[in-house]
């Protein structure tokens, strides 16, 4: 196949950008074949996007499905949220992103705080290598069937999760900040 | 080392000349053939993330303004445009067509440092030397317009602090009739060099197919073919007034992603003249009293811009509760910011979509069997900037 | 014919010239400082216009920027250190050869600047002894010129015993540096 052909024009072809804070027609298309066969836990329309949340067991499938039968090629992004209230859990977003519809969906599922385990996405987008271990170095969110998770940003003997809320920012071994300078 | 075992092991980084900041790379070497590489990061990890949480939004730009610094105020803008989306505000024309001009001249910069570094890293130190003199003059117009040289801090929400002044904008044509002879000189040392092609063509190669698995966007996407540009696809800013190309390589290789570079250069030139001859008078800051400081002519004299003041200082604002995800082109790529508000004065969680992030995990891949002078060109080519590694 | 630098204060003569060889030594070692640019972050391309040819570093004798700290006289360390490269950064400090100076140029070398965080080392003093410290964030070209100048006169006046002296052996002692 001419690669040069089949790439080019992908994108800038398309008539219209979307209108801003309306999720494009083809998204919403997607969404409702998705809430068919999948049970949706949650759907928001986040400022032009569609955000579902599934449940942890849907997870893989649901984005193997975009991928496959959908076409979103793009894992543009995959972080975590510590979500303290209603009860404290640990979300893990995908962003998942339809170049030539120009359509953006996130996929979400919460996992619980005390064994935050969920399939790895490494086998559909080899870009969610890093992005998982990077997730897993902050929230501590496993990821089943990824080769490789260790910590990547921190170093490597550390044996805490510092993006979980009630973690400090600071560092508590510091012993030469005046507190009265500093309002505490 | 086992005594079987055929491979060197060699470390490049995180403290070495080719390495434009800290990364490192564990290099096996058969020879003087890669056969596996793997690379670490996080040696300058300053967590952002979790600094934003305890930041209200106005104090964020400057983070913001660490993540690509050779290009911070691309993110500045991309940071307000996120706020502002959160919010509901738009900007009228004027503001969009000065935004246009400064985020064009970042990356104007951006690229400099690139190419011009790609140069010296195959040896040719006299091209960087003349784009950099050019790099003062765009130091100049930051200064005209913020007072910062490299990690501006331009913009607030809802606009500008100030608008361009007469000085801001002479220096703007000037620099728009002498770039061009400079970026022609720079391009004459290098497009058809024997030299320099031979170290760049096939070098890093990498398809398009793989290119998208592993989430490339930006100039080294667009150097395997794919058009993918956050300015076209999901317009901001107003760039839709304007007539732009997107320069699109083919074989992904290092000397596509210069060429590539080399052409966004010639755009964005184009794209400054557009916007500098289009400006429409209006207002540099729309109505924003929650975030946009009142004249301090009239703090010290009207009572509600004295409150608003003292709101906005302390960040006593109750912001609308939700979730957004906001992106723009930066000089590397897709720069994105999810930010999730819980109405209170700082995110709730604010995440950075880092494009270099993203597309060094390729490195390994785009490296194997390649040699190891290759491997070194091949970095300096994706244009990795340590802050926006690892945040 | 005029002079590059001004000759140390001395006695002159036919064909010969009197003056301490500390003097002398100074005269050489100030006017060519070889630097190792340790480039981490934004305070790094604030060098990269320092070394170009607006504000010229090379005019003070840093001509040849080394990457090797064996062949390096001054530690540049310019940019955030993490924790995670501190063992690195003090690794670097240790193979460099005698007389060496350390200057921290920006606010996060110096003090951590404005990531006062978990993962960020909070001034490199820390780790590794520094000589002179550049306020800014990042600092102007002048600025980081001016702190070279000022290196330039802790070279001019130091002892030729100094790097043997209890004080500075105590010194290294105190940052594990033997």
């Amino acid at each position: 196949m001419n690669m040069w052909g089949y790439y080019n024009n992908m994108v800038s072809s398309k008539p219209a950008p979307p209108v801003m804070n309306q999720p494009t027609p083809f998204s919403t298309q997607v969404v409702s074949h998705l809430a068919s066969h999948y049970s949706l836990l949650n759907q928001e329309n986040q400022y032009g996007s569609w955000a579902i949340q599934v449940s942890p067991s849907d997870y893989f499938s649901v984005v193997s499905d975009l991928k496959s039968r959908h076409q979103f090629t793009m894992l543009t992004d995959l972080c975590g949220v510590h979500y303290v209230e209603p009860e404290p859990v640990l979300a893990v977003v995908a962003h998942l992103h339809h170049l030539p519809e120009r359509s953006r969906l996130f996929v979400s599922v919460h996992l619980p705080i005390d064994n935050p385990s969920i399939d790895s996405l490494v086998s559909l987008y080899d870009a969610a290598n890093w992005m998982e271990r990077e997730t897993y170095d902050f929230f501590g969110i496993i990821f089943k069937g990824h080769p490789h998770l260790v910590r990547i940003l921190n170093e490597d003997s550390m044996t805490v999760f510092p993006l979980r809320k009630g973690f400090p920012l600071e560092d508590s071994t510091r012993d030469d900040k005046d507190d009265r300078m500093f309002g505490r | 080392m086992t005594p079987d075992k055929k491979t060197v092991t060699v470390n490049l980084g995180p403290t070495h000349p080719a390495t434009h900041g800290v990364f490192q790379n564990i290099i096996e070497l058969d020879g003087e053939r890669i056969v596996e590489a793997e690379s670490t990061v996080g040696y300058i990890h300053r967590a952002f993330e979790k600094l934003s949480e305890h930041r209200p939004f106005y104090q964020i730009t400057p983070i913001t303004d660490r993540l690509n610094y050779c290009s911070s105020p691309i993110n500045n803008i991309g940071w307000h445009l996120t706020v502002e989306r959160l919010l509901g505000v738009q900007t009228n024309r004027r503001i969009d067509y000065m935004r246009i001009i400064i985020m064009e001249l970042a990356r104007i910069a951006d690229h400099i440092v690139c190419n011009g570094i790609l140069g010296v890293d195959s040896g040719a130190f006299s091209g960087f030397l003349y784009v950099f003199q050019q790099r003062e003059s765009i130091y100049e117009i930051y200064e005209e317009i913020c007072g910062s040289r490299l990690t501006t801090n331009i913009g607030r929400i809802g606009g500008f602090e100030r608008d361009f002044s007469d000085v801001a904008i002479a220096k703007l044509r000037h620099f728009l009739e002498e770039f061009p002879k400079v970026l022609s000189e720079f391009e004459a040392l290098f497009d058809r060099n024997r030299i320099f092609m031979d170290r760049t063509i096939g070098v890093g190669a990498l398809s398009a197919e793989r290119a998208l698995a592993y989430g490339f966007t930006g100039p080294n996407l667009r150097a395997t073919g794919v058009d993918y540009d956050c300015r076209v696809a999901e317009p901001y800013s107003s760039y839709t007034d304007f007539e732009f190309d997107i320069p699109i390589g083919q074989n992904g290789d290092t000397y596509d992603r210069y060429l590539v570079r080399n052409q966004e250069m010639w755009q964005s030139l184009s794209l400054i003249r557009q916007a500098l001859d289009a400006l429409p008078s209006d207002d540099y800051h729309v109505h924003v009293p929650e975030f946009y400081l009142p004249p301090k002519a009239q703090v010290a004299t009207v009572m509600e811009a004295l409150i608003y003041h003292f709101k906005v200082v302390m960040g006593e604002i109750p912001v609308p509760k939700g979730t957004v995800y906001s992106a723009v082109e930066g000089a590397n790529g897709e720069l994105g910011y999810y930010l999730i508000s819980d109405g209170g004065r700082s995110p709730y969680r604010l995440h950075f979509r880092r494009p270099c992030f993203i597309y060094y995990q390729a490195f390994p891949e785009m490296v194997k069997g390649a040699l190891l002078s290759d491997a070194v060109m091949t970095m300096s080519s994706l244009n990795l900037i340590a802050g926006e590694l690892d945040a | 014919m005029t002079n590059l630098v001004d000759p140390p204060e001395g006695v002159t003569g036919q064909g010969f010239y009197l003056t301490s060889l500390e003097k002398a030594v100074a005269l050489a070692r100030k006017n060519s400082i070889w630097p190792l640019p340790f480039a981490t972050s934004c305070c790094g391309i604030e060098f990269m216009a320092t070394m170009g040819s607006h504000y010229d570093f090379a005019r003070f004798g840093s001509e040849r920027p080394s990457f090797s700290p064996r062949q390096a006289d001054l530690l540049m360390v310019m940019g955030t250190i993490a924790k995670k490269l501190g063992p690195i950064l003090k690794q670097v400090y240790i193979q460099m050869a005698e007389p060496r100076w350390v200057i921290a140029v920006g606010a996060c070398a110096s003090s951590g600047g404005i990531f006062d965080t978990y993962s960020v080392l909070q001034g490199i003093d820390k780790v590794i002894p520094v000589d002179v410290y550049v306020p800014g964030c990042p600092p102007r070209p002048e600025q980081i010129i001016d702190g070279l100048m000022n290196i330039q006169d802790l070279v001019a006046n130091e002892s030729l015993r100094r790097r043997h002296s209890d004080e500075y052996v105590g010194l290294l002692q105190q940052y594990g540096i033997e």
